[in-house]
């Protein structure tokens, strides 16, 4: 830090007696420093964000790419979506059995399933699942293009890299997202039943009580939450990857931290849009 | 009339967070020549490349190419004005996630030429670079360094037949033979197809075999500027210090080919410094 500093004493201690103002000012501009850097990067983010959304709203559109990023992200994700969504529903229906069954109202499993799996838990399983799946190839692959200079070529052949490799991902992943949250939902809703066998919820009665909630309303909040899912996914991995610097080991860190955030934002938006539902829609 | 240069800098300066990487480089490259910028690492050669594709936009001057000014153009302009120029990246920078049939053939795929067009121009231009149009199904990562260079060179010929190529660091990495048959096509391309070119290198030997004209580069500034022989001559302390290395190892190739066998040329493996004299110009 430059220019005149001031001193006197701000920290009084018994052993090392009075500290000087420099301290304070020094730890107050490293705070204030690291707060810009951050309103920064959430003004780039931001605005890369809208640059992303105008880029999958308007032509032209590169079909081929398009279609590539569906299959990778749908068909390449089914598994593993399907595979937790089971797994995660089976675990939530034990849970509320247990309980359901202390309150005498073991019929009500399948009512409390559907709401679970399709306003929350499936959603949520699927993003976090992609997420970790697509923000680490798609940080990668754009983190590596952009180090071995790809994407300048891309460039200097009068492409857009915005056009070409960021669009294809966010028009997939909308795609993709809605489809493997059915999925998952689905899956997660007959683990719950098989569940309920044990407790002797039989099929006929968590068939109706699925069946009376399985509402368009309740599909419907399930499937608002993966779209901006998908708007997260890609904002955060693309820009992590055509961001990234220092070779290697900068790719490494870039998609760590892609999917790191991606995962906790799907988290938080999950939030928001619930909140935003619950208080717009009153669904 | 006056020939316009069909590539010219005018009092460029470029800074990035508040450090000079250009001050005040002014060139001209007529029509059909090859311009190097030579200079140690660090000193902005690459700089005059991207500003020069518009990938960035230099704090103030001129940048014409083809008599227009690309600093005031606006991005779509930008954009068409980059398709009258191919680029060679370093290392190639060719897409590995294609073939090198789809590499060479990707401005025109863009364009939406029909395939068999595509099919044709690939195999021409694949045999124009010395390669065989059978790799064309090959990843670029099969590819030895070289060929990967020359696909790169027939990714940028095959870019709507351009008028303006630009070089960075073409050789760097090669091995002696590869980077010979590099330049040889590079003056190839310049004497058989009239391209204009900027070859950004830090290979004395390139430069002096490849330049019409040299402009050399220290930290940002312009320190020569003038044809090979010129450079050759020149007192410019730096300019002494820079080419020592060089002329070091051509007077030990030298010594070593009269020690050898007097009289006979020494091959390119010999040194690098074999490759070309100092002060032949192409």
């Amino acid at each position: 830090m430059t220019g005149p500093r001031l001193r006197g004493p701000v920290f009084v201690s018994a052993d090392r007696g009075p500290a000087d103002y420099t301290v304070a000012v020094d730890a107050l501009a490293a705070v204030g420093s690291r707060v810009r850097r951050v309103l920064e990067v959430v003004q780039d983010v931001t605005l890369f964000c809208v640059s992303v959304l105008r880029s999958a709203f308007f032509p032209p559109y590169y079909k081929h790419e398009i279609l590539e990023q569906i299959h990778f992200s749908m068909i390449g994700s089914m598994f593993i979506v399907m595979f937790s969504a089971l797994v995660a529903g089976q675990a939530l229906a034990i849970q509320l059995a247990r309980e359901l069954a202390k309150q005498g109202a073991k019929s009500e499993l399948g009512h409390f399933m559907v709401i679970s799996s399709v306003r929350a838990l499936g959603p949520v399983l699927t993003g976090i699942v992609v997420a970790s799946r697509m923000s680490a190839g798609i940080t990668a692959e754009l983190g590596t293009m952009k180090s071995s200079n790809q994407i300048d070529a891309l460039i200097a052949f009068g492409t857009d890299p915005m056009k070409r490799l960021v669009a294809p991902r966010m028009i997939g992943l909308w795609i993709a997202l809605p489809v493997l949250t059915i999925l998952g939902d689905t899956l997660s809703v007959i683990g719950g039943g098989f569940v309920g066998l044990g407790y002797h919820v039989t099929f006929q009665s968590y068939y109706n009580g699925v069946a009376k909630y399985l509402t368009p309303a309740n599909l419907l909040v399930g499937m608002i939450k993966p779209i901006f899912f998908a708007i997260l996914i890609t904002t955060v991995a693309c820009w992590k990857g055509l961001t990234s610097e220092g070779g290697a080991k900068g790719v490494g860190v870039a998609t760590t931290e892609s999917v790191v955030i991606s995962s906790v934002g799907i988290l938080v938006t999950d939030f928001i849009c619930t909140k935003l539902i619950f208080r717009v829609l009153g669904w | 009339m006056i020939d316009l240069p069909m590539i010219e800098f005018r009092s460029v300066y470029f800074s990035i967070e508040e450090k000079d990487i250009l001050t005040n480089v002014s060139f001209p490259v007529p029509r059909g020549q090859t311009r190097v910028i030579l200079g140690p690492s660090g000193s902005g050669k690459s700089t005059i490349l991207r500003l020069l594709m518009g990938l960035w936009m230099p704090d103030s001057g001129n940048i014409f190419v083809n008599g227009e000014d690309i600093t005031q153009a606006t991005p779509e302009r930008l954009r068409e004005i980059r398709k009258g120029m191919g680029i060679v990246f370093q290392q190639g920078a060719l897409f590995d996630s294609m073939t090198v049939g789809e590499n060479v053939g990707y401005t025109l795929l863009e364009d939406g030429h029909p395939d068999e067009e595509i099919e044709q121009a690939v195999a021409t231009y694949l045999a124009q670079v010395g390669l065989d149009p059978e790799l064309r199904d090959r990843m670029p990562d099969e590819l030895s360094g070289g060929m990967q260079r020359r696909v790169a060179i027939a990714r940028a010929l095959a870019a709507r037949n351009p008028e303006i190529i630009l070089y960075d660091e073409p050789t760097t990495g090669l091995d002696p033979q590869s980077a010979e048959r590099i330049t040889d096509l590079i003056i190839r391309l310049r004497d058989t197809m009239g391209k204009t070119s900027i070859m950004v290198t830090h290979d004395i030997a390139d430069a002096f075999k490849v330049g019409n004209r040299i402009t050399v580069l220290d930290r940002g500034n312009v320190v020569f500027e003038g044809t090979p022989g010129e450079l050759n001559a020149a007192n410019d302390p730096f300019i002494a210090e820079f080419l020592a290395p060089f002329r070091k190892a051509v007077a030990a190739a030298t010594q070593r080919m009269e020690v050898r066998v007097p009289g006979e040329v020494p091959g390119r493996g010999d040194s690098g410094a074999s490759r070309a004299q100092p002060g032949g110009a192409p």
